[in-house]
């Protein structure tokens, strides 16, 4: 390996692991809407849209401070999902699920349209998310032999450590709290859940506006990167691999799932070809699911003793 | 004199809007009482539990008749989480343990009505008293415990909620007789420690005789008998069909009993 590639390598690794961030946050709001009501929601991307451009209008036409406007889309977003779980989902309990993934399918059309009649189809920046602690061009690593470090923008590095604490916060909370517990007991068996006293309708409501929240963040988090566009959805198909990959139900599938695909990808692409990069996560899959049906850590059934 | 607790006037549930499963059926357990509400496969037990906890509405099942009283007030057709919160509470039939958690989160999730944190932890005390094998399993995954140990968790669970009233729907299913009995003197223990009263369904007519104050007999949806155990007992039907006794007191075989039922059900 010539210096250049390893310096190509720390750097696609760098990158990988921001993007891998990102897809795991994704697939993390994804797997905790199939996890408690077995649906796929189609509708997330437009959810990460959402939150995105609620986000960036808050801040530069209504001129907040980040501070006041990131709890303030937070909010937007739990009451948009709570009336989407009031009027669209809940008439479906009991419904076949194909029926309930339908109305996911409608809804995501819906809201995009929605968003390209507020906002238009204009590219928007992103004012500034975090605080200017460190200045300059990020963390840089030098190779030994070549002139231009590998880098990573403070902005990534900020943005990987929200993730982490997002999902630190996520596992605290399903393995803790009342309402976490609650959820996974849901998950499990909806009829006892119910016999425990458990309102399966406020869990569905608790469970949609958690997975809007988190599909806001990674809109926030997509536009960021890039900018704020009526195209920030699409990053979802890269994510839907990779709750399949992870198993579907799995949060440590996630996670892991999320890193595998991205650093693929950025490898593939950086050192064979780009134009691979949106089929890398597919064959991925496809290769996983060869070896393992139901996932890296797909659920076996537990036999009773 | 012992206040009525729960009482069933005439109740009558409908499935799928067509599916007549209780035909005006009646009973009543007063207060710290255990009552056992007896009857073969497809009778109509489960059912009749689950009008009374509410958990009827997920299987598509009313309350269309009759009415449901605890504690004075009619409850009958409410959601599950408002009768729990009543203090009622369902185990029911096959345990239905959350697989995937461990055994103190089962715990914790039947806590879920109890929000004080305080009250929670002297909860899980009580239940680790009673149950000292779930105290050992308590990071346990819960789907890989025994039979016997899940049924423990499941009325464990029950505990935590603190009911005044629990239904208990089959905690005999599938276990061991040693076990059995290790179950049902805990039971007995919850009933007179914890002053809870209990309505008990049970197939095994034996074991729940030995507890209960009072029973039931149902038959396609309908009492069609009531008494102490004793009175129970010394019938002749009840011996022959439920205990599984000839006129002369010999036991008679599994196998003749399950005909005599399948011929009687052929005829009616
Ligand atoms: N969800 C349901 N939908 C339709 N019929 C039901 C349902 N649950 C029970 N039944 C019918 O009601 C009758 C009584 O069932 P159940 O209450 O479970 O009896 P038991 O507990 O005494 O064995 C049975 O004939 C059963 O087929
Ligand atoms: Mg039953």
């Amino acid at each position: 390996m010539s210096p250049n590639d390893l310096r190509l390598f720390i750097q696609f690794t760098m990158t990988g692991i921001s993007e891998g961030a990102l897809l795991a946050l994704i697939a993390l709001g994804l797997v905790l809407i199939y996890k408690s009501t077995d649906v796929l929601n189609f509708a997330h991307g437009e959810f990460m849209l959402l939150g995105a451009f609620i986000t960036w209008d808050l801040m530069v036409n209504y001129q907040l401070p980040v501070l006041l406007a990131l709890p303030l889309a937070g909010a937007i977003m739990i009451l948009v999902a709570i009336a989407v779980e009031r009027l669209m989902l809940r008439p479906l309990i009991g419904k076949p699920v194909i029926s309930i993934i339908m109305v996911t399918i409608g809804m995501s059309s819906v809201i995009h349209a929605i968003v390209g009649a507020i906002w238009g189809p204009k590219r928007q920046v992103l004012p500034q998310l975090f605080p200017e602690i460190l200045e300059g061009p990020g963390l840089r690593i030098f190779v030994e032999g070549v002139r231009r470090p590998a880098q990573m923008s403070y902005e990534r590095i900020y943005w990987v450590l929200v993730a982490i604490v997002l999902v630190l916060l996520f596992v605290l909370f399903f393995r803790r709290s009342r309402q976490g517990i609650a959820m996974r007991a849901t998950a499990d068996d909806q009829q006892a859940a119910m016999s425990m006293g458990i309102s399966i309708q406020r869990i569905f409501a608790i469970t949609w506006s958690v997975a809007a929240l988190t599909a806001g963040v990674s809109g926030l988090m997509v536009a960021d990167f890039d900018t704020v566009s009526t195209s920030i959805n699409e990053v979802v198909l890269r994510a839907f691999p990779v709750i399949i990959l992870g198993g579907l139900d799995s949060i440590a599938g996630a996670i892991i799932g999320g890193m595998i695909i991205a650093l693929t990808e950025q490898y593939v692409s950086g050192f064979i070809d780009p134009s691979l990069k949106n089929v890398v996560p597919y064959l991925v899959l496809l290769l996983v699911l060869m070896a393992r049906p139901y996932g890296l850590f797909g659920e076996k059934i537990i036999e009773r003793v | 004199m012992n206040r009525r607790m729960l009482e069933l006037n005439n109740v009558e549930v409908i499935y799928d809007d067509v599916i007549l499963v209780l035909k005006g059926l009646s009973l009543q357990v007063e207060e710290g009482q255990i009552v056992a509400l007896l009857g073969s496969n497809g009778a109509g037990k489960s059912t009749t539990l689950k009008a009374v906890s509410g958990l009827l509405v997920p299987e598509d099942g009313e309350v269309t008749d009759g009415s449901i009283e605890f504690l004075g007030q009619m409850i009958h057709n409410q959601e599950p989480s408002r009768i729990v919160r009543k203090g009622i509470f369902q185990v029911m039939e096959g345990r239905r343990i959350f697989e995937h958690l461990n055994v103190e989160e089962n715990l914790r999730a039947g806590a879920y009505t109890t929000p004080h944190r305080q009250q929670i932890s002297e909860k899980l005390a009580l239940v680790y008293e009673y149950f000292p094998r779930l105290a050992e399993r308590k990071q346990q995954v819960a789907g890989f415990l025994s039979g016997g140990e899940q049924q423990m968790l499941a009325i464990g669970r029950a505990l935590m909620a603190t009911p005044k009233l629990m239904l208990l729907d089959e905690p005999s299913l599938g276990l061991a007789p040693l076990l059995v009995q290790e179950i049902f003197q805990i039971i007995e223990r919850i009933n007179q420690e914890q002053g809870t009263s209990i309505l008990l369904v049970e197939q095994n007519a034996r074991v729940a005789l030995r507890i209960a104050k009072h029973a039931y007999i149902m038959e396609n949806g309908r009492i069609v008998m009531d008494g102490t155990p004793e009175e129970l007992s010394d019938n002749a039907d009840v011996r022959e069909f439920y205990l599984g006794f000839t006129e002369r007191g010999q036991r008679k075989s599994y196998r003749d009993v399950k005909h005599y039922k399948r011929r009687k059900r052929w005829l009616s």
